[in-house]
């Protein structure tokens, strides 16, 4: 198992920057996302740390050693990836066999490995099956099997359960998540699902545009996001953005939205000119006596709760509610934002501005 | 907009039966979801009201009469596909108006004017309408192809999970986009999905289908608090449904096989002991892996939770569904 440290990574092809300055370090055992839209230098990013690309510029440490212009058979890395490939005319126990097979290793030596390997992943009643016969996620837990057997330093993953279907995908990241439980191997992960970084990863890294926008655990980036593309990227449905034009001086701890003041952590920096208050659905109620005025678009039953459509004159907002709270569209009614849980940002630069709340998340 | 009546529908394909003896109503001004795994019978549904396939038995209503003589275009029925294909030689005003440019209807050209000028406005894309359609992105392109239903006025619409190749955020917008096309036009809507959240959302009654039975037709708040079966309650809830052994919690009524708990089923404070295996943060909601005695459960609790993995809960179950050896209701 091993550590890994990635210092101002960077890989340009062409005239296009994938990766711009990466870093960040991947803890012994930890279950690492590296979450984004397509294009933003995720996938770039795992394979320059598997090898697969060297970087333009910048350092890769696996247990404090500098890889970054090794090849990827001198790193001692596994790589899962979306399309998993398993060689159809062998059965399920030759197909896990075969990297041990092809590096030499002893008969004994390989039978051991592979019962071990299937017992962790529940497949020894299947070793002897052809693989073509196989549901979709025992090939996935063979692809797996295969990677396991060698005993990496770390695995990487590719959006592996890209390619299954909503029900299965949520089964198979359980399971994956449990298998990391068992074997605490350090594992980066590569996926553009939001829900899938959180439900399983103990840290993740945003990306954007080859820019990493933040590094933390789930939790921290969903409460305190750094910047608005954070903001809106995770968490479904995302942060409300209300937009207005104001003026509060550091130490302050309310801002004024035209002319209704709401309070928020209090600000560690002055802002001011064209900005934007983040408040999740989750903090946002419907009262009468909330000072905030919206009208009711729509309702959205989700069996608990419901999502509340509201629009207000600083856009629109959305809040959720429980179910059992009457609310019908067309009608007027006030929004109370809880105020802890507020997050003002800089509509320019789209950077958050420091306060009470998120001081201790922001690093860098 | 029409009421559309199924009765005693039945449908194979080879040797796959693909609907078994179905019975609905489809209200007139309803919207419809049908929800069930890929292979339940959805589509075939779909195909079998729009006159796409014959069934092998039974009869299709529409507003009284059976439509099983008629022709697809004689039923006056509008679809939309999960693959949004629009010509992409024409621009999105020409895509729009070819419905109304068929020889079945030939409206005139003033009149199809300013019913595309119409729809654009519902579907919030009416400067577009000089683009090609090969120049959109693809919420509009779906956007234009839900509009090729829309401008038509048919008795029924007809849509095929028509949500499901688009992002989640694009789905998200265009859900309340649907439902409000829905009520602005007081149309006749059936919808196919295996999405829960778009059956939750959307429909005025959700039908729930199992290998090409009808197991259950409600409302979304029916279907999700008053399940008919275990299947019908794996269907709706994230997370799913807890389902254990009756005999791993007290109070199981004389016939129960299986008590099926859902996190607000769940009262956490005392009963009997299970143990935290994981703390999943999910930002709005925390959710907890359990083990009570060889049972694993989830539950929910706020996000901001002091427990870690190992502590130990006390738990009863609140108000939860029993269900029978084969899986029904109790």
């Amino acid at each position: 198992m091993a550590e890994i440290v990635i210092k101002n990574l960077r890989k340009e092809f062409g005239a296009f920057t994938a990766v711009k300055g990466s870093s960040f370090t991947i803890k012994d055992g930890e279950f690492f996302m590296l979450l984004g839209p397509s294009g933003c230098g995720k996938t770039t990013t795992l394979r320059m740390i598997a090898g697969l690309e060297l970087p333009t510029s910048g350092e890769i440490l696996i247990d404090g050693e500098d890889v970054s212009q090794k090849p990827a058979s001198q790193r001692d890395i596994a790589m899962v990836f979306q399309m998993f490939a398993l060689y159809p005319h062998m059965n399920v126990r030759k197909n896990i066999a075969y990297p041990l097979v092809s590096q030499g290793v002893p008969k004994a030596e390989v039978q051991r490995k592979v019962a071990e390997v299937a017992r962790i992943l529940r497949i020894d009643h299947m070793l002897d099956k052809p693989v073509g016969g196989l549901s979709g996620g025992d090939r996935q837990r063979v692809a797996l099997g295969r990677a396991i057997v060698r005993n990496p330093k770390a695995f990487m993953m590719d959006e592996p359960l890209g390619a299954l279907d909503a029900e299965f995908r949520e089964i198979m990241a359980e399971e994956l998540r449990a298998l990391h439980d068992r074997m605490h191997a350090t594992t980066v992960y590569v996926t553009h699902d939001q829900l899938e970084a959180m439900q399983m990863g103990d840290k993740i890294v945003v990306m954007n545009h080859g820019v990493v926008e933040q590094f933390g655990t789930p939790q921290d980036i969903y409460d305190h996001p750094a910047t608005l593309f954070v903001a809106d990227f995770i968490g479904s449905p995302a942060m409300n953005f209300l937009r207005f034009d104001g003026t509060a001086t550091a130490g302050a701890e309310q801002v004024t939205l035209g002319d209704t003041p709401i309070t928020l952590p209090q600000l560690q920096e002055p802002a001011s000119g064209q900005l934007v208050l983040g408040v999740r659905p989750e903090h946002v109620a419907l009262s009468d006596t909330g000072a905030l005025k919206g009208r009711i678009e729509a309702v959205e039953y989700l069996g608990t709760t419901q999502i509340v459509t509201l629009s207000t004159p600083f856009g629109p907002v959305k809040a959720r509610t429980p179910s059992t709270q009457p609310a019908k569209p067309g009608d007027l009614t006030g929004l109370k934002l809880s105020a802890p849980r507020l997050s003002l940002f800089d509509a320019t630069t789209g950077r958050a501005f420091r306060t009470a709340a998120n001081a201790g998340v922001h690093h860098g | 907009m029409a009421e559309v009546q199924l009765q005693n529908l039945s449908k194979s394909y080879g040797a796959t039966q693909a609907l078994k003896d179905v019975t609905m109503t489809i209200p007139s001004g309803a919207f419809v979801v049908l929800l069930g795994p890929t292979g339940a019978g959805k589509t075939t549904t779909l195909r079998l009201i729009a006159g796409l396939d014959k069934p092998d038995a039974g009869d299709v209503r529409i507003d009284g009469a059976s439509v099983l003589q008629e022709t697809p275009a004689q039923r006056d029925v509008a679809m939309v596909f999960q693959q949004y294909s629009l010509y992409p030689h024409l621009t999105v005003r020409d895509n729009l108006a070819f419905p109304l440019r068929s020889p079945m209807i030939a409206m005139r050209e003033d009149q199809i004017a300013k019913r595309v000028q119409e729809v654009a406005e519902v579907l919030r894309i009416p400067h577009k309408l000089d683009n090609k359609a090969t120049a959109l992105s693809g919420g509009e392109m779906q956007r234009v192809s839900i509009g090729r239903a829309l401008v038509r006025n048919p008795r029924i619409y007809l849509m095929d999970e028509p949500l499901s190749s688009l992002d989640a955020k694009l789905r998200a917008d265009l859900r309340i986009e649907l439902k409000r096309i829905h009520a602005d036009m007081a149309a006749t809507f059936l919808y196919v999905t295996h999405d829960q959240i778009e059956a939750m959302t959307m429909a005025t009654h959700v039908g729930v289908l199992d290998h090409g039975k009808l197991v259950q037709f409600g409302t979304p708040r029916d279907i999700y608090e008053n399940p008919v079966s275990t299947y019908v309650a794996s269907r709706l809830g994230q997370p799913h449904i807890n389902l254990l052994p009756a005999d791993a919690l007290p109070g199981a009524p004389a016939n129960a096989a299986q008590i099926g708990l859902r996190p607000e089923h769940i009262h956490v404070g005392d009963g009997q002991p299970a143990t935290i295996q994981r703390v999943e943060h999910l930002g709005d909601q925390t959710r907890l892996h359990l083990a009570l005695g060889p049972h694993n459960l989830i539950t929910l609790t706020e996000p901001h939770t002091a427990l870690r993995p190992g502590q130990t809960l006390n738990i009863r179950p609140h108000n939860p569904l029993w269900f029978d050896a084969s899986g029904n209701r109790i």
